[in-house]
């Protein structure tokens, strides 16, 4: 076995996380999120300006020498926390973790892949691979697809990242035909994107290098996944415990009600277990670990239902205000339902699982 | 303060001056409390050092690398985990000298008289009295002055009482207050003519446990902790210290209840069936993800950022024990409606993954509702970690006498 993981937070990962979560409550309360989600318009590009420019968090990933800020895994997890602590409509999954990992997985010497990472770096541009968000890093990809669907953030990516026969071009999203769908979840919308021909495209790997490189970018964004649905069960667990010590009833404040405070005991409990399980596959993955694959299947695994499972009881424990379109509940109920499906099920990753660990099926 | 550097010397000088080889066990387990490295965090001249219990690791290292003989802790645990701290706390400078070092070295083994037949949970409703008698003698040869105290009563679910030498026991002094205010904290004779304990079987055929009547056992003043009627707050700092001591070493991944059901599977594949293997998936993530949450608690421990998480270890690995060695028996088909023994017996240990399926699944039972139920562990988190407000009381003004029972 590897040296025990760091499955704490250090000094340098809680300042980030205090400029991103200042960031967020300045442009990014869940009011101006609905508003702006009912316009169509779900992202804010001012905000995605600071937080991928000036913070610096679209660089965290990427070596310095590329551009970047040769951080790791760990500190643009802690920037997925906050993002789902906000539910916050950003492209920073899609394009600063899947695509970005998937890019550096390539020859990093070619112009084009360097030039193309060092603008993802700097926040400048955007680019999302081409694959439907329920793609786990363990099954079938979309390669020659004349039209892929449920592709997440390809409205305003710049670049898609389009598997073909022949390996993986980039292609600019103004050349490409990309037709919203109407998402359950109104916080990252989904796309139904079709590619003509190659001819405008830039090749940038090989197939056998392509296939690989999305491998490992799809394998990166469902470990830290698991930190924006632990962000997301965390924002659930601590607005039901507000509302439930504010709100009475039967002239005593709800929350004392012993029904609900175990509910909201077990909740905290997965937390704090989905923390570990979140923590432990950031570190596994900025490590280099040869067990990230069984760390990330783990957090996915877990953290899914715990997300699914604090936004339900949200719902429930806020009762008819929750079920109300006015209050961000439902913001929460549907990315982390969305969150659940994406980048492969707790089933998918129980599967790859079980041959990791050698427990096979029957 | 005394550093790591120093720690290192003085084990060093203590291997040279009693080679681990050459000299018997007790002896030289005195030898090591004598030399403070018993518990190093401990005051200077009652086994320790009084430096950062985080350096204990140093003198075991070099102990364990030296072949030294151990205490044994797992036979004296009530001792060195709940007694200890408290007599430390709140005893007077001779208990701590009688007391300490044969705790320590394992000569006197504790066992801790709190739960009744009517006060589990609500421990604080205990019924077992401690009446003042200044006129009468001790039995205890060590009694000092002061007066006697005479106890009755009945105490449940007492582990190692039929081997203790001494027990540390809540009783009631004062009826007439409200209940958490009329209790007193003592340390009892166990070998007092007044203690019978009588074995206690259990689910699992077996008896781990004891129950201890007891009937006008004397105790000295002298051996009263803290003050009359401040018990309840004594009684804190033991059961703080318990809940410190469960779940504190590290597991290896599929160590724990997990490692047994994973190795049938692994061997046995004409037991599979699908509806099991996805429960074993779900399980085995649940626990390895306990185990992890489990891990991140000794880093914030071990970097001084002591979170609330601790009091939630509990409730986790009560319930996967519990699930886990279900499926288990479920799992094993024909094979689990058999049972290892259920003669009655009376273990040294207890190893909670051990034996059988059908032990553990039975045995796991218990893992929820010892040293606090779930249930009020689930309270303990809501009101303490999450702030979230407590029932409504209809018992905490009332004297003790009135309460319905």
């Amino acid at each position: 076995m590897n040296a025990q993981p760091d499955l704490l937070y250090s000094e340098a990962e809680d300042d980030l996380r205090a400029a991103v979560r200042s960031l967020l409550s300045d442009r990014g309360d869940t009011a101006a999120v609905l508003v702006r989600a009912e316009a169509g318009a779900p992202y804010d590009p001012e905000l995605w300006k600071a937080l991928a420019g000036d913070i610096g968090a679209a660089g965290l990933l990427v070596p310095e020498k590329l551009g970047g800020h040769g951080a790791s895994h760990r500190e643009a997890a802690v920037v997925l926390e906050e993002l789902g602590r906000g539910v916050t409509p950003a492209p920073y999954l899609t394009s600063s973790v899947i695509a970005t990992e998937t890019l550096l997985a390539l020859d990093t010497e070619t112009v084009e892949v360097a030039e193309l990472l060092a603008a993802l770096a700097a926040g400048r541009r955007t680019a999302v691979l081409a694959v439907p968000l329920s793609a786990s890093p363990y099954g079938p990809l979309p390669v020659d697809a004349p039209r892929v669907t449920g592709v997440a953030d390809a409205a305003v990516a710049d670049v898609l990242l389009v598997l073909k026969s022949d390996g993986l071009y980039a292609v600019d999203r103004a050349s490409a035909n990309v037709e919203a769908q109407t998402p359950l979840d109104l916080t990252r919308p989904l796309a139904a994107v079709t590619v003509g021909d190659t001819a405008r495209a830039t090749l940038l790997a090989d197939t056998a290098t392509a296939e690989q490189a999305v491998r490992r970018g799809l394998l990166a964004g469902a470990g830290l996944l698991a930190s924006e649905q632990l962000g997301l069960a965390e924002w659930c667990l601590e607005e039901t415990v507000r509302h439930t010590r504010e709100r009475h009833q039967f002239n005593r404040p709800v929350g004392s009600f012993q029904a609900l405070k175990h509910r909201m005991a077990q909740l905290w409990l997965e937390v704090v277990s989905a923390r570990a399980a979140a923590r432990n596959a950031a570190d596994a993955l900025a490590t280099g670990s040869p067990e990230a694959p069984l760390a990330v299947a783990v957090a996915q695994a877990y953290s899914s239902r715990v997300a699914v499972h604090a936004a339900e009881e949200c719902v429930q424990l806020h009762a008819g205000i929750g079920m109300t379109w006015e209050h961000p509940a439902h913001l929460y109920l549907k990315r982390a339902k969305a969150d659940e499906v994406a980048l492969g099920t707790p089933g998918r990753h129980k599967e790859a699982l079980a041959e990791l660990v050698g427990l096979q099926a029957p | 303060m005394t550093d790591a550097a120093e720690l290192l010397t003085r084990t060093k000088e203590l291997l040279a001056a009693h080679p681990p080889a050459g000299t018997d066990r007790t002896e030289f387990l005195k030898a090591r409390f004598d030399a403070g490295l018993a518990w190093v965090h401990y005051p200077k001249g009652l086994g320790g050092l009084d430096a950062p219990r985080s350096l204990q690791a140093v003198v075991d290292a070099e102990l364990t690398a030296a072949g030294a003989p151990e205490n044994d802790p797992r036979r004296i645990g009530i001792g060195l985990g709940m007694a200890a701290p408290t007599i430390l706390k709140y005893g007077s400078q001779e208990l701590k000298q009688r007391f300490l070092r044969p705790l320590w070295v394992g000569e006197e083994v504790w066992c801790q008289l709190f739960s009744e037949p009517g006060a589990g949970s609500d421990l604080a409703a205990l019924a077992t009295r401690a009446v003042r008698d200044d006129e009468g003698t001790s039995h205890s040869s060590e009694a000092g002055s002061g007066g006697d105290w005479v106890i009755n009563g009945q105490k449940v679910w007492t582990s190692s009482a039929h081997v203790a030498r001494w027990a540390i026991l809540i009783a009631r002094t004062d009826p007439d207050l409200p209940k958490h205010r009329g209790i007193t904290y003592f340390i009892c004779d166990m070998t007092d003519p007044g203690v019978e304990v009588r074995p206690l079987r259990q689910i699992t055929g077996e008896a781990e446990f004891n129950e201890v009547f007891l009937t006008d056992v004397r105790i000295p003043d002298a051996h009263r902790l803290g003050e009359v009627g401040e018990g309840w707050k004594v009684a804190q700092t033991t059961l703080m210290n318990e809940r410190v001591s469960i779940g504190g070493s590290r597991i290896p991944r599929e160590g724990g209840m997990i490692g047994p059901i994973a190795r049938t599977w692994r061997e046995r594949p004409e037991l599979r069936t699908h509806d099991t293997h996805q429960r074993l998936l779900t399980l085995w993530v649940e626990a390895e993800v306990a185990r992890l949450a489990g891990e991140r608690l000794r880093q914030q421990l071990a970097a001084g950022q002591p979170g609330p998480e601790g009091s939630g270890m509990k409730l986790a690995f009560a319930r996967l024990n519990q699930e886990i060695s279900g499926l288990e028996v479920e799992l094993l088909g024909e094979e689990g409606l058999l049972y290892g023994d259920w003669t009655m017996s009376r273990p040294e240990l207890v190893d909670f993954t051990g034996r059988d399926a059908g032990y553990r699944y039975l045995r796991s039972k218990g893992n929820s509702i010892e040293g606090g139920t779930s249930e009020v562990l689930l309270n303990i988190v809501a009101e303490r970690v999450l702030g979230l407000p407590s029932e409504p009381r209809n018992d905490k003004d009332v004297a003790w006498k009135d309460l319905t029972r």
